[in-house]
Formats: C-alpha cells, structure tokens, sequence
C-alpha cells in the first residue's frame, strides 16, 4: 500500500555504470508500467556523460550536463508557480468575494478553508494529498471502475501550493475589497446591477489593482516554497540540484546555481507583475509611481 | 404585509394634512400611513385623495417602513407618497434617518416592515431579479458621488446600461456621451473621477442615473460634499430635471433652493417624519414649525 518512496531512492543504486535516471527510476514507477512522463518534462538527461563515481574529477563537458539538467528543472518550477498561482487565484477572488459581500453560511464554511490551509506548513499538505488523497483516488478508480490513474507527484504539489495560496490570496484580496468605499458596491446595487455582475465588474477590478503590491508578494512567496515540492520526487530545481549535489558530491557549486536561478525566476516574475501593475494603472487608484 | 400596518386606510393620506393643523403644531402628524389596502390598486387610492398642488397619479408609495439596525430602531413607521412630476424635500437634523430611509426605498437596505409601491408594484414581493428591475426604475444620487473609480466618466454612465440594461458597447457609449452632454460634461467623458471636480463627479453621477430611464430618482444631500461655487451647477441640473417633470425627492439643507423648488417639505427626526407640509406653511414668521426653527439655523450659517 501507499505510494514509492519519493525523492530518496534514486541516489542510493549508482554503484558505477550509467547514473540512474530519475525519471526510469524502477522505484517511482510502479513494477511493469510504462514511466509516465509529466508534461513538462524534456529528454531525460543523458547522464550517461556523468562520472562513474563521486571520486572523479568532472570536466566541462560533464559540468554542462549536470547544469543543463538542473536548469530544465526551471520548467518544472516555472510551471508549477504559474498553475498554482492560477488555482490560487481562481479560489481565492470568489471566497474573498463572499467573505465581505456574501451569504453568511457560505463565509462560515469559506474561513474553515482558510483556516485550514492557513493553518498547516505546505510539506504536510504536499504529503497528505500525495499519499493520502492521490492514493485514495487511485484505489477508488481501479476497484470500482478499473481504471489504473497514475496521478502524478507534479499535480499533487500543483494541488498543494495552489490550495495553501488560494487561503493567502483570498485574504489579501479581502483586505482589497475592504479597503474600498462600500459606496462602490451601493452605487452598484442602486443601479440595478445583479449582485455577481457588481462583484466582478466593479468591486473585483478595483480591488486587483489595490492588492497588487501583496500579490506579487505571495508570487515571490510562493515560488520559493515550491522549492519543497522536491520531497515527492516533482523534477523542480530543488530536486534535480538536490539529486546532482549527491551524486557527485559538489553541493557548492550546484546549490549556488539553484539560488541563482530561483533569484532569476522571483525577479523576472516580479518584473513581469510591476509591467503589469503599470499598463493596468488608473489615475488616482492605487499606486503611484 | 401592508395590511398589517397600524392605521392602514383609515387615515388621511400623508402630504395633504389638513390645514388647519397649522396653528400651534403645523402639519404636525403622527406616522400616518397612505390607503395600502392590498386589493385596491394603489392609483386609486391616490384618486380619492382630497386635491391637493400639483395633485398627480401616485408614483411612488411608501408604507410604513420601519428598520432597526445594531439594536437601534433608526426608522419609526415612515410613509410618504410621491406623485409622477413631484419634488419633496426631506430635511431635518444629523442622524435623523434621512440616508436610512432612501436606502430602504431603494431596498438597498431592506426595511424590516413596510413596503415600498412604485407604479402600485409591490417590492417587498419581489424577487431576487425582480428587485433588481425595481432598483433600475430608481435612480439614486448619492451624497459622496460613488463613481466608479476605476472607470471613465463615459464607463461610468455605459457600465450599467451594457451590463444591467444588456445594451450593445456602441449603444450604450452613444446613449453615455448624450447624457454627458446633458449635464454638460461631454468634454470631460474620458477623464477618470480623480480627475474631475466635486461637482462635475456628482453631474456625472446624475447622469449615469438618468441613463437608467428612472421614473424616480432620490437625492442623499447632492450638494453637501461641494464647495458653494460647484453647489450651483449642480442645483442647475436639478432644477432642469425637475422642469422636464422628474419625480424626486431630496435631501438637502439649500433651505434657499428647497423652498421655491418643491411643494412639500418632509421634516425627519428621531427615526420620523414629524412635519410636513408646503414651505409657505411652515416657514412662515411665527409659525413656531421645528421645520422654520431647523431652516433659520441653517440660513444662519449659510449666511442667508
Ligand atoms: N449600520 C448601522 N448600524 C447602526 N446604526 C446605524 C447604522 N447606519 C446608520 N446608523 C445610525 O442611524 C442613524 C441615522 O443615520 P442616517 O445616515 O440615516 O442619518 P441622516 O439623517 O442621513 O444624517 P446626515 O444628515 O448626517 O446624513 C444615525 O444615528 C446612525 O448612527
Ligand atoms: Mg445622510
């Protein structure tokens, strides 16, 4: 029962010989499947290249392989961060919504969400879904219906983190909605607007642009914490810098470069959010530059 | 609902109290409800009244509302009536419940017993698509404009006319320009609220509620929030909707305006209407009226 090892298992074969590729590693895909392949996922690294042993001094060449590989892990991440953001922001806009402006029952039932997820570091959440929730599905669909679902370590920490922001971004997107007039909403009403359609073409837009500086906070925020995604064995940065530290020994080097790279992702979204945030500027909402 | 109401069609409709209540206590009168019986159409009612100015078909009909919020009763059994072409000026202190009750005219708030009739319709029976028809038929004007701010002073007008009334982008940006220029603003219709005036926000703000077609527009003090130099333009604008017959009712403390503008004066405290009557009536010298008391006052700071 329960699901392959994660992460772990794929270092501790290499004796000498070609290095075990963590993508047809037997341990992560159930005996006689097909290894699956996440969608992001290019040619698995030619790691053949790689020294046979820790001892050995690596070359140039060796040295692109192993930093190639570790940079493809920024699809993984990049990926990742993007989905996550999305369901974050898919659920987060409507419980906030209805947290200020909706029926009560459903705020009640909304905040038992938020403390939920608010509530519980991401590991735990990544460990439950994967193990528990993923497991559970797979069970459920081959006895009932006798489909064999493979649901993949990527989905589960896309799940996870989307879940865990969609608590953080609904609450910042309330403290927006709370911070404009409640004339705004009124002056909507008044006009004979249906309550939804008030929401998301009067209150919502103004309040995006009023939780802009948090969001692209909780984007930052969340980009690193994607990085614990490693633990089920998602080929993210963390994972992949994690697998070529230990296999040859130089963690140094390789950590500098997974650093490098998360900086280089956390500014270019941030830089990407900031040219947003001004092309959607309107006079005397929000900030100033 | 309405036939619950204490006194219902017994009493003398609101707004035609009988004159000869003007000695001591002019016009003062006691949270009278107008004739609701539910069967009879609520025009009919309006027909049997004794005639009175301007005597029109009943638009407008509110029953004995009453509201209590955070344990405060703010509204104690409020009926007026508003006939088609009809302007009442509702005045009285700070806290006297003016702003609760056009909000729970408009069932933005709704009351807790009453109803509101427009064209004999009852909104209390409603429902959830129905009271937004309703909402649409009364246009409100508020004390502190809420203009979208995230829109155009021409989106600010279009917004509801594409997205409540369903018009098409190019309909509605032509019928916004056209309501613009009624009030005098189609040069500003780019401008975002930041960038306009006090008084040109609130022109704004009447013309995105005339663009709804309303049969009645209620007022929350248009004027308060402006400088004495934009309460004018303004004023004009009201004065020209009431000209073209707009049925209203305002709150307002331009005792100069109010007084040759409307026919009734609605004076409110305590969560009450406990005056009414014509200006003449009850700002006469000497009349002893709460009403003339209120109105000097002001006059006073205003200076004249
Ligand atoms: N949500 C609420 N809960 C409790 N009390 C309220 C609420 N809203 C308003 N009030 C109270 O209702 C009373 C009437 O308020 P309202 O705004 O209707 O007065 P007003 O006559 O419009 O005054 P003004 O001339 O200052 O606008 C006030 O005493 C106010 O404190
Ligand atoms: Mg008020």
């Amino acid at each position: 029962m329960g699901r392959p090892g994660a992460g772990y298992g794929t270092v501790s074969g290499s004796g000498a010989g070609p290095l075990p590729d963590p993508e047809l590693d037997p341990e992560r895909t159930r005996a006689g499947r097909i290894p699956r392949r996440c969608f992001l996922s290019g040619p698995s690294p030619s790691a053949r290249r790689l020294p046979a042993s820790p001892l050995e001094p690596m070359d140039f060449w060796q040295y692109l392989e192993a930093v190639l590989y570790i940079v493809r892990g920024s699809g993984y991440t990049a990926g990742l961060i993007l989905g996550a953001m999305s369901l974050g922001l898919a659920i987060g806009l409507p419980v906030a919504s209805v947290q200020v402006y909706g029926p009560r029952w459903l705020a009640r039932i909304f905040r038992v969400y938020v403390w939920f997820f608010r509530g519980i570091p991401i590991v735990v959440l990544l460990f439950l879904i994967y193990f528990g929730v993923y497991s559970a599905a797979e069970n459920f669909a081959f006895e009932r219906f006798g489909l064999r679902l493979d649901l993949s370590p990527f989905s589960a920490s896309l799940l996870a983190l989307g879940l865990a922001s969609g608590a953080y971004q609904s609450q910042i997107f309330r403290g927006a909605i709370l911070s404009l007039p409640r004339g705004q909403y009124t002056a909507a009403m008044s006009l004979g607007f249906q309550q939804r359609l008030a929401l998301t073409r009067i209150v919502l837009p103004q309040a995006h642009r009023v939780a802009h500086p948090a969001w692209s906070n909780e984007y930052s925020i969340l980009l690193k914490d994607s990085a614990v995604a490693y633990i089920l064995g998602t080929l993210e940065i963390m994972a992949r810098t994690k697998f070529m530290a230990a296999y040859t020994y130089k963690h140094i080097p390789f950590y500098i470069l997974a650093g490098l790279l998360y900086f280089a992702l956390t500014w270019l979204g941030v830089r990407g959010l900031r040219f947003l945030e001004r092309k959607t500027r309107i006079p005397g909402l929000g900030h100033e530059f | 609902m309405t036939a619950s109401l204490p006194g219902a069609g017994a009493r003398p409709a609101p707004g035609f109290a009988p004159g000869s209540a003007a000695g001591t206590s002019p016009g003062r009168v006691q949270g009278p409800a107008p004739d609701s019986s539910p069967e009879g159409p609520p025009a009919s009612g309006a027909a049997s009244l004794p005639e009175g100015p301007g005597l029109s078909p009943c638009l407008l009909q509110v029953c004995g509302i009453s509201k209590t919020m955070g344990g405060k009763l703010l509204l104690d059994n409020v009926s007026l009536t508003l006939g088609a072409g009809e302007l009442k000026v509702l005045i009285g202190p700070s806290g006297g419940g003016k702003s609760t009750l056009l909000q729970c005219i408009h069932f933005l708030t709704p009351p807790d017993s009453g109803d509101v009739l427009l064209d004999g319709e009852s909104a209390r029976e409603m429902s959830r698509r129905n009271i937004c028809l309703f909402r649409r038929e009364i246009g409100m004007i508020f004390q502190d404009f809420n203009l979208f701010d995230h829109l155009t002073a021409r989106d600010n007008v279009a917004v509801a006319l594409r997205r409540v009334k369903g018009l098409a982008k190019k309909a509605a940006y032509e019928r916004a320009l056209s309501e613009l220029d009624r009030v005098g603003l189609s040069s500003k219709a780019l401008l975002y609220p930041s960038q306009l005036s006090g008084g040109q926000k609130q022109r704004v703000s009447i013309a995105r509620a005339l663009a709804m077609d309303p049969k009645v527009m209620l007022l929350d003090e248009p004027t308060s929030a402006l400088d004495p130099e934009l309460i004018g333009e303004v004023l004009k604008v009201i004065q020209d909707l009431h000209d073209g017959g707009m049925t209203m009712l305002m709150v307002t403390h331009q005792v100069g305006f109010a007084r040759h503008i409307t026919e009734e004066f609605l004076f409110m405290e305590g969560g009450r209407i406990t005056e009414r009557g014509s200006p003449e009536e009850l700002l006469r010298e000497g009349s002893g009226s709460r009403t003339a008391d209120f109105c000097s006052k002001l006059s006073e700071i205003q200076g004249g």
